[in-house]
């Protein structure tokens, strides 16, 4: 009698043990009410910019002038797409080529050196990036822009691309960023290549195939999938960058197809300009916010799904 | 040699000599594209590396001749023409802001983590909570601040070193729940079935078995989001205002490192970009001195594992 | 030769081998080291041309060490090494000059999983031939690789499906096709029919008599009555614990699979065969 009354009593260890998942389920379920939250609160303060979107050109106009009321952010959103493009475009070639020496080539103890490296550079701040950007980087590119902008900018059509060159440009701000988002990129590519199954390895190995024959015919088929998500991981993180791109733009409201000018793009926008604004300035502001978190979330989603099936088909093909 | 003439393969094989298995009989083209893959690895590695030596060789050239114990400690001049003056309240500012932060998200990522490794594992819930932590881990950190400034200063009417707290604390929050749950996820079943076997509650054995074989991991992790965090710019320029003189006070108006050296970079008075430049080694060096602890860290936690 | 068999197994009729072939490949006290750790310690066999020639034994006796040893494939697991001597038309595989990625293409392999590449079935015959720069008549010769592979009337109105879409049988002719394709002169096999069923099994096997006409085959099994049906010579292995308390595989017999299966000058063949060991 005592026994079975032992074990089915209520005792305080099991109402510990509800309260301790509760803490648990409350903390998890935090992440997903901090984003319904942003999204929701963002929105709202934004209303009065967005909810006009459509009539005052929001989307759609360059024109930009607080004192008159002018909210176009196409400019801001051209540069952070621009910007964004040529940071990947530097980043993704590099970063498969660093994973691939992690994976490949590197012997144990070099790969362990690497990867702390590689971490350092995750690890420094961005505004030290910026400011390193501002004072050092940009006074060497210009040069290089100017021989660029004297040999390519006459050619028809690519020309307009390498026009006359400004010290703080679009380039440079995408340079800094690429250099920002190799880790990233790195880290998920990397992941990648690990799971390629080694019988595919060796069936190339077996053939007579050499390392660059192997790495092309069983590592890379495998890997699409994967890299196409890190490469857009790589988008997101470039997208939201702030303090780096507003310190190396050069803060110039345009849209112009010259790399070598000067731009600006959403985060930086805002973090130059929220100090100052006040009313539909502020309102203005945050809907850039929005459309920024849209944008950001909807790459991650997205990245995520494509990784995620990537995995799975790999993991179908092992079995 | 000759046996080896007469031992030529019939049907079609070409023949095996010595010269055939040679190094030499892989076809140029073959040859210099292997060759030129491995340049080509070699130099994607040096094109991270070099940017990475140059900052931190640039920030100690830039940065060294500031950083001195008043530098560390003084009050920052008002006049930013001025030279002279310190960083005291932006360091005070760091490490007030980021400890708050880490107060609050270490935690709640923990329990959060605790969550998906020990109770959801798969289900629906926690399977969304993954990949919304996935999804917030690349929120920028500008709407994150923007975010807390709507949320917190436009209700608190005020801007404070808290607000900053609260919007760091956001973006560690999913990183810390994340990289806890893997190192979790190391720890062995048996554990949990030795501990439960015992006759222990879930949530006794989650706290006295399965957390403390994962801490070091967890820490490790925990430190990475630190450095992270310590580093991060926007919250503070958005939501914790700016400060002249130290303040532990995180119900006032706060600065922070990154924060300074974002405002004097911008500037065009030469000691304002020196003491940018100061301010970044001083960043620089709490940020590594994380990074690297949080390595040590995970590499002893290697070493017990094996 | 012409003596009457009984098999110490039933069922098993091994084939009779050409008496006059010559040995493509010849080990001479061959051993494989993997860090310091002896794993198998000197073997002496010969690979007799367009002979099959199995490698049997209980698990952990070293045969896939030495398979694999054949055409440099420990070469990829780091601490690996070889001593003694593997020569090839009396070369040696492992002299300083020797490039291991001509000697694979020489020495072709099919694994105990099937691996097809995640590419079409097409691709994935095409692949050593492309690598290997022969661009010549690309469709006839992968034509030619699936007929020798007793695959081409199965896939060849889905060429362009892929790999991974065939059953496991299937998938492990088309790894034989893409080895083939190539035309390598020796073609090791590593439990190739592990992971089939008996029929996958029976149509590899009859693939095997096929490819022996113009291939010299070397395959590892753990099914005796495999290495009974398809092989002219047997190679068996077993672990044996030296004076140190250390394990290392040893080649302990190598013969006409007939005499192997018949009457085995070693006892522990014997009893391996006849199930008393292992």
């Amino acid at each position: 009698m005592t026994q079975s009354r032992t074990l089915t009593q209520k005792d305080r260890g099991r109402i510990n043990d509800r309260a301790f998942w509760l803490l648990c389920v409350t903390a998890g379920v935090a992440v997903l009410g901090i984003l319904a939250a942003i999204l929701v609160s963002t929105i709202q303060q934004s209303w009065p910019a967005l909810s006009n979107a459509g009539a005052n050109g929001f989307f759609t106009s360059t024109g930009w002038d607080p004192n008159v009321g002018k909210y176009g952010i196409l400019a801001f959103m051209f540069g952070t797409v621009v910007v964004s493009l040529i940071a990947v475009l530097f980043a993704v070639p590099v970063s498969i080529g660093i994973a691939l020496f992690l994976t490949e080539l590197a012997h144990r103890r070099v790969k362990a050196v690497v990867v702390t490296l590689i971490d350092l550079l995750a690890s420094v701040p961005s505004v030290v990036f910026g400011l390193w950007g501002l004072y050092v980087f940009s006074s060497w590119t210009k040069p290089l822009y100017e021989w660029l902008h004297d040999t390519l900018g006459g050619i028809p059509v690519i020309g307009a691309l390498f026009g006359s060159v400004t010290g703080l440009n679009f380039m440079t701000a995408g340079l800094i960023l690429a250099v920002m988002i190799i880790p990233i990129i790195t880290s998920i590519t990397r992941e990648v290549f690990d799971t390629v199954p080694a019988a595919d390895k060796q069936a190339a190995w077996a053939l007579g195939a050499t390392k660059w024959e192997m790495i092309r015919g069983a590592v890379l088929p495998h890997s699409f999938g994967g890299i196409v998500g890190a490469v857009m991981l790589g988008l997101g993180r470039a997208m939201g960058e702030t303090v780096a791109v507003a310190l190396v733009i050069g803060a110039a409201i345009q849209v112009t197809p010259n790399l070598f000018a000067p731009g600006y793009t959403i985060p930086a926008a805002i973090v130059n300009l929220f100090g100052e604004s006040s009313g539909e300035f502020t309102a203005a502001l945050i809907g850039m916010g929005v459309v920024l978190f849209v944008l950001t979330i909807a790459i991650n989603l997205l990245a995520q799904v494509v990784v995620r099936r990537a995995e799975i088909r790999m993991k179908g093909a092992v079995a | 040699m000759t046996t080896m003439q007469s031992a030529v393969a019939t049907n079609g094989h070409a023949a095996v000599t010595r010269a055939s298995l040679r190094r030499g009989a892989l076809p140029l083209r073959r040859r210099a594209m292997d060759i030129l893959s491995k340049v080509l690895m070699s130099i994607s590695l040096l094109v991270a590396i070099v940017p990475l030596i140059l900052v931190i060789f640039y920030v100690i050239q830039k940065g060294a001749g500031l950083l001195s114990w008043d530098f560390l400690t003084e009050d920052i001049v008002a006049s930013p023409r001025r030279t002279g003056g310190g960083m005291g309240p932006a360091v005070a500012g760091t490490l007030l802001i980021t400890g708050i932060a880490s107060l609050i998200a270490i935690p709640l990522g923990l329990l959060g983590a605790i969550y998906l490794n020990e109770y959801g594992r798969n289900n629906a819930l926690a399977r969304f909570i993954r990949v919304m932590a996935d999804v917030m881990t690349g929120v920028p950190s500008i709407v994150m601040a923007l975010f807390i400034y709507i949320a917190v200063v436009l209700t608190m009417r005020e801007k404070t070193g808290l607000a900053a707290s609260l919007a760091l604390a956001a973006l560690m929050l999913p990183v810390v729940l994340r990289s806890s749950e893997e190192m979790l996820k190391l720890v062995p079943d048996e554990l949990r079935q030795a501990s439960a076997a015992l006759g222990s509650r879930r949530w006794k054995t989650t706290l006295s078995v399965v957390l403390p074989a994962a801490i070091s991991g967890i820490t490790s992790g925990v430190m990475l989001a630190i450095a992270r965090a310590a580093g991060e710019t926007t919250p503070i320029v958005v939501c914790a205002g700016i400060a002249y003189g130290i303040s532990w006070d995180p119900m006032v108006e706060q600065t922070a490192l990154p924060a300074q050296i974002f405002v004097n970079a911008a500037l065009p008075f030469a000691p304002a970009v020196e003491r940018a430049w100061g301010a970044a080694l001083t960043l620089m060096i709490i940020v590594l001195v994380f990074t690297i602890a949080a390595r040590v860290v995970a590499s002893r936690f290697a070493i017990k594992n094996r | 030769m012409t003596t009457t068999i009984t098999p110490l197994i039933p069922g098993a009729v091994p084939t009779m081998p050409t008496a006059s072939a010559k040995p493509v490949m010849q080990l001479e006290n061959v051993s494989v080291f993997y860090g310091g750790y002896e794993a198998v310690r000197g073997t002496t066999m010969p690979v007799r041309e367009h002979q099959i020639t199995a490698m049997i034994g209980p698990s952990g006796c070293g045969k896939s060490t030495v398979l694999r040893s054949l055409n440099r494939m420990n070469d990829l697991i780091p601490g690996a090494k070889v001593a003694g001597k593997i020569s090839f038309h009396g070369e040696d595989l492992y002299a300083p000059d020797v490039d291991p990625i001509q000697v694979r293409r020489r020495i072709g392999m099919v694994f105990q999983k099937p691996n097809p590449f995640p590419k079409s079935i097409f691709d994935n015959v095409a692949y050593g031939l492309k690598i290997n720069g022969i661009r010549d008549n690309i469709p006839g010769r992968v034509e030619k690789a699936l007929r020798d592979a007793a695959l081409w009337d199965e896939v060849k109105d889905k060429l362009k499906s892929s790999g991974l879409s065939l059953s496991g049988g299937q998938q492990q002719r088309l790894c034989i096709a893409r080895a083939i394709a190539v035309e390598p002169e020796v073609i090791l096999m590593d439990e190739p029919c592990s992971a089939l069923d008996p029929i996958a099994t029976g149509k590899i096997e009859d693939l095997m008599h096929e490819l022996s006409r113009k291939f010299t085959i070397v395959i590892v099994t753990h099914n005796m009555q495999q290495a009974a049906r398809v092989s002219h010579y047997t190679a068996f292995f077993t672990a044996e614990v030296d004076e140190q308390q250390v394990r290392h595989g040893r080649l302990v017999e190598f013969n006409d699979t007939g005499r192997i299966f018949t009457n085995p000058s070693d006892k522990r063949t014997e009893d391996y065969i006849t199930g008393r060991f292992g």
